[in-house]
């Protein structure tokens, strides 16, 4: 069935595969975060611009992603930017939605202490709502990373500089090759059952208080 | 210390226009003036909606008012920088409102911090309030707030309230959320605390009963946001000033002023009274030209033993220790007369005992002189 001695001797292609698809992920859910969170922000000072910028994320939420790399192409050629704009652009949804619930869920009333303790409204973002959000941001950057390498490997389609592991799963299903479509499809779903986990725990690492329970 | 400021309310309104009342604004502010000295405690008290928290709010401009002034030391608040304002007022509200992410350490140098203060001062200052309001630093400096009680957590607030050492408190119903027990002890922890600190406060509170125990002087409002009456607790029970006023205060308020009074405030009368060893011919003859016919023994030292009727005195001999029954309770001049009242009923006794600290029999307090006091004519004792 599996070609045991194939995959040996492609060890080194499947570590380069990976780490290309780690880094197109890294680099999509880097970009889309930054930009997520100063459009968050945004929404949060200027409520009228919150209903809008969430409607269109949401919009371009929905654009299937084959169709999307494909409609790039003519624009951006093979470039990186054809990679990296569709992923970038379906994690804004999903990274605007949780920032700004997150933002939502602060408790009225820590919001009026702080002011009442005089809190100007800059620095209440940054010291209190911001890190308050801070348990569903680490929720939202697990869905938005999971999401992304699964969207990596679709990638693959714009040749064999992009798609990480999804090469594999092309170039086998091309040959009808069972164990390069195998050797493509199960790191990736380990590498993003994997990142998930170190997301888990880098996000308990930084909110000790939220699993604080009152002690005897 | 910043020491304490007065406050004033001088023709203070505040309107919310129709749309605004209609999605459930709090209540409007009518000509509202009153003035607080220096290191009193203020209780603003109404049904809800009558517009006290909005009263308050106004006060750190969490609310803006529509007409009228409020001075704080002769300034207009509305001239003052905002957060800066807010920096030199203490906050504290039912659900307190700590910050989640901050240990206690932390929550209570809110301020400290905000101003810019240095790490080191900081720290001191967050360890000097948890011990002033009574939780150890060294246990609680280090957790969060979501792993105190309900009442351990309203200590934090006021301790984060303290931090700065505002010359203002501004408190909204700040025993609230807690059980009545642990109220009463929160209550009774923040008097003996505002004697050493003098701060000016406004306490907002529904319960009458915490507005006559809290307040020197008591705000009543009522629904539209106009003061009803402006006095002392005392002067509020003895003298409701409308029909609003003595519904609110309740048809207890007879009773509810017996426990803002003390033993201290009433002039005990004498007793007649002997010792062991006294001759009994002498008592009988001094207990017969008195109303009461009842002689108080007493121990050389002067704590009282008991009392012995006249007629069950021997016409000869001398007095003895046995000869008396104890049956009246003992007061000293920290009893509340509510406390004293309910002792006496409950020995179903008329006189009560009042001593000093030392013990030692000073005078008598009857049943009626308490029921004197309460009288709605009696003359308010500040």
């Amino acid at each position: 069935m599996i070609n045991w001695g194939w995959i040996v001797e492609h060890l080194d292609e499947l570590a380069g595969r990976t780490a290309q698809h780690v880094g197109l992920a890294a680099i999509a859910v880097a970009v889309g975060f930054a930009i997520s969170l100063g459009l968050a922000i945004l929404a949060a000072r200027q409520r009228l611009t919150r209903g809008p910028l969430v409607t269109v994320a949401g919009i371009v939420y929905t654009i299937p992603s084959l169709a999307l790399f494909a409609a790039l192409v003519p624009v951006t050629g093979l470039s990186i930017l054809t990679a990296e704009v569709p992923l970038v652009l379906y994690t804004l949804l999903i990274f605007l939605r949780n920032i700004l619930a997150g933002i939502d869920s602060v408790a009225p009333e820590v919001l009026e202490a702080a002011d009442a303790m005089g809190y100007q409204r800059a620095t209440r973002l940054v010291r209190v709502e911001l890190p308050l959000a801070v348990p569903l941001i680490v929720a939202g950057v697990r869905l938005a990373t999971v999401s992304t390498l699964g969207l990596v490997t679709i990638s693959g389609i714009l040749g064999d500089r992009f798609g990480g592991l999804g090469f594999f799963i092309f170039e086998g299903y091309r040959h009808s090759f069972a164990t390069e479509i195998l050797l493509g499809a199960v790191p990736s779903i380990l590498l993003a059952i994997g990142v998930d986990r170190l997301l888990v725990i880098t996000g308990a690492r930084l909110t000790p208080w939220a699993g604080a329970r009152p002690s005897a | 210390m910043s020491g304490a400021a007065t406050v004033a309310f001088e023709h203070v309104t505040k309107h919310y226009d129709a749309r605004a009342v209609a999605a459930g604004a709090p209540g409007a502010i009518n000509d509202l003036s009153f003035d607080v000295p220096a290191g009193k405690i203020c209780v603003l008290v109404g049904p809800s909606g009558c517009g006290k928290t909005t009263s308050l709010k106004m006060i750190n401009r969490l609310i803006e008012p529509t007409g009228g002034r409020i001075l704080l030391d002769g300034v207009d608040v509305a001239t003052r920088e905002v957060t800066e304002l807010r920096r030199g007022i203490g906050y504290v509200i039912q659900q307190v409102g700590l910050f989640p992410h901050q240990t206690i350490a932390e929550n209570v140098a809110t301020v400290p911090r905000l101003l810019g203060w240095p790490d080191e001062r900081r720290r001191a200052r967050s360890e000097e309030l948890l011990a002033l309001v009574g939780l150890n630093p060294l246990i609680y400096r280090d957790r969060y707030p979501a792993q105190l009680s309900g009442g351990e957590r309203q200590r934090v607030g006021v301790a984060r309230a303290l931090a700065a050492d505002p010359p203002i408190m501004l408190m909204d119903e700040p025993f609230g959320a807690v059980d009545p027990i642990v109220r009463e002890r929160l209550q009774n922890e923040f008097l003996r605390l505002q004697e050493g600190l003098a701060k000016t406060i406004i306490f907002v509170t529904h319960d009458i009963d915490e507005a006559i125990k809290m307040g020197d002087l008591v705000v009543v409002m009522e629904g539209g946001g106009r003061l009803a009456q402006f006095g002392s607790p005392d002067a509020i029970l003895a003298h409701p000033a409308t029909d609003f006023v003595a519904r609110f205060v309740g048809a207890d308020r007879g009773l509810k002023r017996l426990a803002l009074a003390r033993i201290r405030d009433l002039r005990p009368r004498p007793a007649i009274t002997a010792r062991p060893g006294d001759d009994t011919a002498d008592a009988r003859r001094r207990v017969s030209s008195d109303p009461l016919p009842y002689l108080l023994v007493l121990e050389p030292d002067g704590r009282p033993i008991g009392w012995v009727s006249a007629p069950s005195l021997p016409a000869v001999g001398v007095i003895d220790a046995s000869m008396a029954t104890a049956m009246s309770p003992v007061f000293d001049a920290r009893t509340t007369l509510k406390d004293a009242l309910s002792m006496l009923l409950a020995a179903d006794v008329q006189a009560g005992l009042v001593v000093d600290d030392r013990g030692a029999f000073v005078g008598l307090v009857t049943a009626d002189m308490i029921a004197e006091r309460i009288r709605p004519t009696s003359a308010s004792p500040t």
